[in-house]
């Protein structure tokens, strides 16, 4: 059967120590037997090891911040379809994925897939609304309260019992033993992230994800379930296994069936030492192990590509337990010329 | 005393269980034990068929098997009501 060939334009090629889930997301579709795939990588900085990592990625090309608005990042966006032609568009970062959710209309009419939860999808499942998220939908989650101010540091022994886990509405989350790392961490938070700071219990246990594909219906497309088995000093996973878990996948299901979750999301969970789940945060994407459910049987990423296009697909059924990813770190020896030309023109 | 279905044993004395992920190794004596109890032997049934291949006194047969019970179980390897 020939390939079908499209272009897709992927964020997120931080293949670093704390990696983005863009070159995982490539490698699923490259390892599809459906697609043929010019991929265009969409980068925020010059030294974003996919850059320069030409087996997976065809051509990159820089983009504003999301920050500098959207105007920008959309009159960048023409320029790179009028020369590119792209079929799909899959952002991969937290930070970025309100301003594409909101450029959905524009992307469309430019010829560009995505496929995306809707806006109120996204914003009800902020880490600053989990709560609420988990009073609506019936899951268990840590209490949590949303921190303007260092004046309301002192109050947190009122609610909470030390240690707390004090986290940034994007990224970035840390254990505070007391009121004053609570403090330390807000200023570094609140510095990079901007407000609020969660502070969220502490629920002792082990931290268990899940890999999910919404079809925006309701129906779970995929979901693999999996336990770090290596986590680095940033909280990373380094190594992590599939697990037979079905809970896990039942709670999947009903999240996604609840809320009509569109597109890729990671649950991360914590099963307690009674045994029960609690459900720490929702991502909005997909994750950067990703390419563990690919080895594991699901290729999600070209999933959520035939789902953006309107091609049916099935729903995975099943997917191998106990099949192990771990991550490694190698040295690419790149040409001089090369940082030059992206660090110029925008462009390699 | 039922160890739980899902759970896997090689020849080695590898044990994974693919519900929490974890791993462990038993050396000869734990896999046969192990084995033993997965094929629904008691104790006492355990107790005689290893005193056919072992010199083995039955209070410390007892001792370390009751040590290896509760080692299955605080590792979640037992069914629930064991």
């Amino acid at each position: 059967m020939e390939k079908k060939k499209i272009t897709i334009a992927v964020t997120g090629l931080n293949n670093t120590d704390n990696p983005g889930p863009g070159i995982p997301v490539i490698r699923g579709i490259r390892d599809s037997g459906f697609f043929e795939s010019r991929i265009i990588g969409l980068a925020y900085e010059n030294l974003e090891p996919g850059i320069y990592m030409h087996d997976l990625v065809d051509k990159t090309y820089l983009l504003p911040y999301p920050s500098e608005g959207a105007t920008a990042v959309l009159e960048r966006l023409k320029y790179i379809n009028s020369i590119e032609d792209i079929d799909v568009l899959i952002p991969n970062f937290d930070a970025e994925l309100f301003s594409f959710i909101k450029l959905n209309a524009q992307l469309d009419e430019m010829g560009i897939a995505t496929f995306l939860p809707g806006l109120e999808q996204f914003e009800e499942r902020q880490k600053s609304n989990l709560p609420e998220f988990g009073k609506k939908y019936d899951v268990k989650v840590p209490s949590s309260k949303n921190l303007v101010s260092i004046a309301d540091i002192d109050s947190l022994k009122d609610d909470f019992k030390y240690p707390v886990l004090v986290k940034g509405k994007f990224y970035d989350a840390y254990i505070a033993q007391n009121p004053e790392q609570v403090m330390i961490y807000f200023n570094k938070i609140s510095a990079k992230w901007g407000l609020p700071v969660i502070i969220q219990e502490y629920i002792r246990g082990t931290e268990v994800n899940v890999v999910a594909l919404g079809d925006g219906t309701g129906r779970t497309v995929g979901a693999v379930p999996m336990r770090k088995q290596y986590i680095t000093d940033k909280g990373k996973a380094w190594g992590g296994i599939t697990l037979d878990a079905p809970d896990m996948i039942e709670l999947t299901r009903r999240l996604i069936d609840s809320t009509r979750w569109k597109g890729g999301m990671e649950l991360e969970l914590i099963r307690d030492e009674k045994n029960e789940l609690y459900l720490i945060e929702i991502n909005p994407r997909i994750p950067a192990w990703v390419y563990l459910a690919v080895g594991a049987g699901q290729n999600l990423p070209e999933a959520l590509v035939k789902l953006a296009l309107g091609i049916p697909v099935p729903s995975y059924t099943d997917f191998i337990k106990g099949i192990i990813f771990i991550r490694y770190s190698f040295d690419m020896i790149c040409n001089r010329k090369e940082f030059e030309k992206i660090s110029t023109t925008g462009e390699l | 005393m039922k160890i739980k279905s899902n759970i896997a044993v090689s020849d080695s004395g590898f044990v994974f269980d693919p519900t929490s992920g974890d791993s462990f190794t038993l050396n000869e004596v734990g896999r046969i034990i192990f084995n033993c109890i997965r094929e629904g032997l008691t104790g006492d049934e355990i107790f005689h068929k290893l005193s056919a291949d072992f010199e083995l006194e039955k209070v410390t047969f007892e001792r370390y098997f009751l040590d290896f019970i509760i080692t299955l179980k605080h590792y979640h390897l037992l069914e629930n009501d064991d």
